[in-house]
C-alpha cells in the first residue's frame, strides 16, 4: 500500500495547478484524496434519493393536479394534498443536500474545477438559474398557495415545479455525460498547468451519452416512486381486504395502487430495453468501464453473460473474473450484449488498458444487482396487471407482500446504477482526461478532510433518519380525509373556512 | 453552425466588457443572497425573542413560502463565478474548507427546521427545532460575511479578525432586514419589539461597518487611500442616510419603505466589497478579473444564457411575492 499512497501524492503533486498553499506535511491522518473521494461518494449517495423522490412524483403531480382543479372525484384533491407533502419534504431536504455537492467541487476538487470549469461550470450555473430557481419559487406556490391563487396559476405552478425538477436533471447529466464522454475541447497550456477550453459547444454539451443518461435517469427516477407508491398502498390494501381490518380511506390507497401499477407497467420494461442500449453504448465509449460490469480482465471472445453469479468462495466475490464464476451464464451473452446480435464478438480485457482498473468487484456486483431488480420489477408490474384484470388485485395478499417488499428498490437500483456509472470509470473524473487522484484540491490538509468527513457521516445519517420519520408519519397519518375536503362550491362559498396545505 | 461558433469565439458580443460585467453580476447575485434569504436569516434571529407560539407560527408562515427560493441565490452565485471564474471559484472554495462546510452546515440546521418544527407539536420537537432554526439564522450570515471579508482581504486563514467584524456586520443587516419583513407580513402577531430589535440591528450594523472600514484600513494593500475613494465614500454616506431613514420608517409603520431601506443597505455594502476589491477578483493570488476569466467562447455562451434567464426568473419571483402580497391570515400556518 505504501507505494499505492506514494503514487497517489504524485498525482496529487502533479496536479497542484495554480496553487500557492503551502506543501503538506506528509504525516495527515488520512489521504486527503481518499477522505475527498469517500465523501463525495457519501453526499451524492444520500443526496440522489431526494431527487429522485421528487423527479419521480412531479408527473404523477401535474396529474393529479390537473384532475383536482378540472374537479369531479374528490379523491384527486387527496391525491394531490398526500403526495404534495412527500415532494415538499423531500425538496427541501434536497435543497440542503444539493448546495453541498456544488460547493464540494470547489472546496475538495479545486484542481478539477480550475482545469475543467470552463466547460463544467457553465451547466451548473444554468441549472440554478433555468431549473432551480423554477421550481423554487413556484413550489412557494404549489405548497402554500392553493388558497392565494386561482386554479389556473395552481396548475401553472405544478407545471413549473415539475418542468423544474426535470430541467434540473438536463443540466446535471449534460455535466456528468461530458466527464463520462468528453468531446468539444482542446487542452490549453496556461501559466504550465493543462487546462480545458470549450471548443465546439453542441459537441461537447450534447454528447450521446447525455441522451442515454437522461432517459435511463428519469425513468428510474418515475420508476422508483411508482414502486413506493405501490407499496404504500399495497400495505393498506393489504390490511384492508386480506386481513380485513377495516382501514380508512381505501378508496383513495385502491386508487394510489392502480395509478402505481399503470406507471410502472409503462416504466419497468422501458427501463431494461432502453439500459440495454445504454450498454452497448457504454461498450463503444467507455470499454474500460464495460470490461469492469462484466469483469472481463483477458481480451476475449465469446463472453458469456452471468445472469445468477454465486460466488462459491469469498475470492470470487471480492475478485469476481468471468468464465471463472460459478453460475446461470449464457454462453456468448456478454458479447452478444455488447455487439448487439454477436455472441462470438470480443470484449476488451481490464488488463490492456494503461490505466489501473477500477474496483471490479463493486462494480460487476452493482451492475449484476441492478438488472435483477430491473428484471423484478417488470414481473411485479405484469402480476399486478395480471390480477387487475382477472379483479383480484385488493385480493391476492402475495401480490400486496411482493409489493411491499419492493417498495425502496427502485431507489437501491438508482444507487447501484450510479455505482456502475461512477465507479466505473475511475481511476477517471474526466474519462481519459483528467485522474479523479489529480483533482483533489491541493491545499487540502487530512486533518480538514477528516473533520468534515466525519461531520457528513453524522450527519447525513441524521437527515436520513428524519426524512425516513417524517415520510413514515405522513404515511401513517393517511391522506386528509374527505370531510376536511372542499367541493367547488364550499371553496367559493367560504374561502376562509378551509384549512391551508400543513 | 461552425460559423456562429466562431462568431462567439471571435470577440465579446455586442463588445462588452463581459469580464467586468460578470464581476458585477457575481457580487449582485450575492447581494441578492444576502438581501432576500437575509429577511429569511434575520426572521430566524428575532424568532428567538419570541415565546408565544402564536408568534413564532407567525414567523415561520412569513418566510414559509419564500425561503427556499432566496436561498438559490446562493446557488446561482456560486454557480455563476464556478462558471466565469473557475479558478477563484476554486481557490476561494478550498482555501476556506472548514468555513465554506461551516456554512452548509448552518444552511441545513436552518433549512430542515421550518418542515420540521411543523412535523409535530410536542413542546420538546418543537424547542429543539426551534434552536436549529435560530442557530442556522444566526451562524450562516456570520459565516457568510467571514467569507466576504476574508475574500476581499486575501487572507488564507478563514478565522480572521477582518471576517468577525464583517461576520458580525452581515449578521446584524440581516436581523435589520428581518425586522422590516415581519413587520409587513406579520404585524398583528408579533409584538412591538420587533421594531425596536429592527432599530437597534440598524445602529449596531452602522457600527460593525465603521469597525470593519478600520480594520480594512489596516489589513488592505492600498490602505486607507482604497477607503477614501469618492464611490466608497459615497456608499458610506449613503448607508448612515438609509440607515436612518429606516429607523424612521419602521417606527412610522411604513415596513416596505423601512424593507427597501434594508435592500440599499445590502447592495450598498456588497458594492463596498467589490469596488474594494476591483480590478482583482482573488486577492489572495493577486488575480484580477481579466485574469481571471474563462476565454471568450464560454463566457459569451454563458451571457447569452444570463441575460436570456434571469429575466425570467425575476418574473418568477414577482408572481412569488405578488401571490403571498400582504399580511398572512391566521389560517396560513405552516
Amino acid at each position: 500500500m505504501p507505494e499505492r499512497a506514494a503514487a497517489l501524492r504524485r498525482d496529487r503533486d502533479g496536479g497542484a495547478r495554480r496553487s500557492d498553499a503551502p506543501l503538506q506535511s506528509h504525516n495527515d491522518m488520512i489521504d486527503p484524496v481518499l477522505a475527498s473521494r469517500f465523501q463525495f461518494a457519501l453526499t451524492t449517495i444520500v443526496h440522489i434519493i431526494f431527487p429522485v423522490m421528487s423527479m419521480g412524483l412531479a408527473p404523477f403531480l401535474i396529474y393529479f393536479t390537473w384532475r383536482d382543479v378540472r374537479g369531479g372525484d374528490p379523491v384527486y384533491e387527496q391525491l394531490r394534498r398526500f403526495w404534495t407533502k412527500v415532494f415538499a419534504i423531500s425538496f427541501v431536504v434536497g435543497t440542503v443536500t444539493g448546495i453541498v455537492l456544488e460547493f464540494e467541487f470547489g472546496t475538495n476538487f479545486a484542481a478539477f474545477s480550475t482545469t475543467a470549469g470552463e466547460l463544467f461550470g457553465g451547466p451548473l450555473a444554468v441549472e440554478g438559474m433555468m431549473a432551480f430557481m423554477l421550481e423554487a419559487t413556484f413550489l412557494g406556490i404549489f405548497v402554500f398557495g392553493r388558497e392565494r391563487v386561482s386554479d389556473r396559476l395552481y396548475l401553472v405552478s405544478s407545471l413549473a415545479v415539475g418542468v423544474g425538477t426535470w430541467l434540473s436533471a438536463v443540466w446535471i447529466l449534460i455535466a456528468n455525460s461530458w466527464m463520462q464522454m468528453p468531446r468539444g475541447y482542446e487542452l490549453v497550456s496556461e501559466n504550465g498547468d493543462e487546462v480545458v477550453h470549450l471548443v465546439d459547444p453542441l459537441a461537447a454539451y450534447l454528447t450521446p451519452r447525455f441522451g442515454y443518461m437522461y432517459v435511463h435517469m428519469q425513468n428510474a427516477a418515475v420508476e422508483s416512486v411508482a414502486l413506493f407508491m405501490a407499496a404504500v398502498s399495497a400495505f393498506y390494501v393489504y390490511r384492508h381486504h386480506v386481513r380485513g381490518e377495516e382501514t380508512e380511506h381505501i378508496a383513495f390507497w385502491h386508487k394510489t395502487l392502480k395509478i402505481a401499477l399503470v406507471a410502472l407497467l409503462i416504466t419497468a420494461p422501458l427501463q431494461v430495453l432502453q439500459g440495454d442500449l445504454y450498454a452497448r453504448h457504454v461498450y463503444e465509449t467507455q470499454p474500460q468501464k464495460f470490461a469492469a460490469m462484466e469483469a472481463v480482465w483477458d481480451t476475449e471472445a465469446y463472453v458469456p453473460e452471468y445472469i445468477f453469479a454465486i460466488p462459491t468462495d469469498l475470492s470470487q466475490f471480492t475478485d469476481p473474473r468471468a468464465k471463472e464464476l460459478f453460475g446461470i451464464g449464457i454462453p456468448g451473452g456478454a458479447s452478444w450484449l455488447a455487439s448487439g446480435g454477436d455472441a462470438t464478438a470480443e470484449i476488451r480485457g481490464l488488463n490492456t488498458f494503461e490505466a489501473a482498473a477500477p474496483p471490479v468487484a463493486v462494480v460487476f456486483w452493482s451492475f449484476r444487482a441492478m438488472v435483477g431488480m430491473g428484471f423484478w420489477f417488470i414481473l411485479l408490474a405484469f402480476w399486478g396487471g395480471y390480477r387487475w384484470y382477472t379483479g383480484e388485485l385488493f385480493e391476492d395478499g402475495l401480490l400486496h407482500k411482493a409489493l411491499m417488499a419492493s417498495g425502496l428498490l427502485g431507489f437501491v437500483a438508482v444507487e447501484l446504477g450510479w455505482v456502475v456509472t461512477e465507479v466505473g470509470r475511475q481511476p477517471w473524473v474526466i474519462q481519459g482526461v483528467l485522474k479523479t487522484s489529480e483533482g483533489v484540491s491541493p491545499g487540502l490538509t487530512g486533518a480538514e478532510a477528516l473533520i468534515t468527513l466525519a461531520g457528513f457521516v453524522g450527519v447525513y445519517a441524521g437527515i436520513l433518519a428524519l426524512y425516513v420519520y417524517v415520510v413514515s408519519r405522513v404515511i401513517r397519518d393517511g391522506p386528509p380525509s374527505v370531510r376536511e375536503l372542499r367541493s367547488t362550491a364550499e371553496r367559493d362559498a367560504a374561502p376562509t373556512e378551509v384549512p391551508g396545505d400543513d | 453552425m461552425t460559423s456562429a461558433v466562431d462568431a462567439l469565439a471571435a470577440g465579446p458580443v455586442l463588445g462588452l466588457p463581459l469580464p467586468e460585467l460578470w464581476f458585477a453580476l457575481v457580487f449582485a447575485l450575492l447581494g441578492t443572497f444576502l438581501f432576500l434569504d437575509g429577511f429569511d436569516f434575520g426572521a430566524g434571529a428575532i424568532f428567538a425573542t419570541l415565546s408565544d407560539d402564536e408568534g413564532r407560527e407567525a414567523v415561520l408562515s412569513a418566510i414559509g413560502p419564500f425561503w427556499d427560493g432566496n436561498e438559490v441565490w446562493l446557488v446561482v452565485f456560486g454557480g455563476a463565478l464556478f462558471a466565469a471564474f473557475p479558478s477563484v471559484y476554486a481557490g476561494l472554495f478550498s482555501r476556506h474548507y472548514l468555513l465554506m462546510f461551516g456554512i452548509l452546515g448552518a444552511l441545513i440546521l436552518r433549512g430542515l427546521a421550518p418542515e420540521m418544527y411543523e412535523q409535530r407539536h410536542d413542546a420538546r420537537w418543537q424547542q429543539w427545532w426551534g434552536r436549529s432554526f435560530v442557530a442556522g439564522s444566526v451562524l450562516a450570515p456570520f459565516l457568510l460575511g467571514a467569507f466576504a471579508g476574508n475574500w476581499l482581504v486575501g487572507s488564507p486563514r478563514s478565522l480572521t479578525l477582518v471576517g468577525v467584524v464583517t461576520g458580525v456586520a452581515v449578521t446584524a443587516l440581516t436581523v435589520v432586514s428581518g425586522a422590516a419583513f415581519l413587520r409587513l407580513k406579520a404585524r398583528d402577531a408579533l409584538p412591538e419589539t420587533v421594531t425596536e430589535i429592527g432599530v437597534a440591528a440598524v445602529a449596531a450594523y452602522l457600527l460593525a461597518v465603521v469597525a470593519t472600514l478600520g480594520v480594512l484600513a489596516t489589513r488592505l494593500p492600498a490602505g486607507v487611500d482604497a477607503l477614501l475613494s469618492p464611490p466608497v465614500i459615497a456608499l458610506v454616506a449613503a448607508s448612515v442616510g438609509l440607515g436612518a431613514g429606516y429607523a424612521v420608517a419602521l417606527r412610522r409603520g411604513a415596513s416596505l419603505v423601512a424593507l427597501a431601506a434594508a435592500g440599499g443597505l445590502t447592495y450598498g455594502l456588497i458594492a463596498v466589497v467589490g469596488l474594494l476589491m476591483y480590478p482583482r477578483i482573488d486577492p489572495a493570488t493577486g488575480a484580477t478579473v481579466g485574469e481571471a476569466v474563462v476565454s471568450t467562447l464560454p463566457l459569451n455562451l454563458m451571457s447569452i444564457g444570463a441575460a436570456l434567464l434571469l429575466p425570467l426568473v425575476v418574473a418568477y419571483f414577482a408572481v412569488l411575492y405578488s401571490a403571498f402580497s400582504g399580511p398572512i391570515t391566521a389560517e396560513e400556518a405552516y
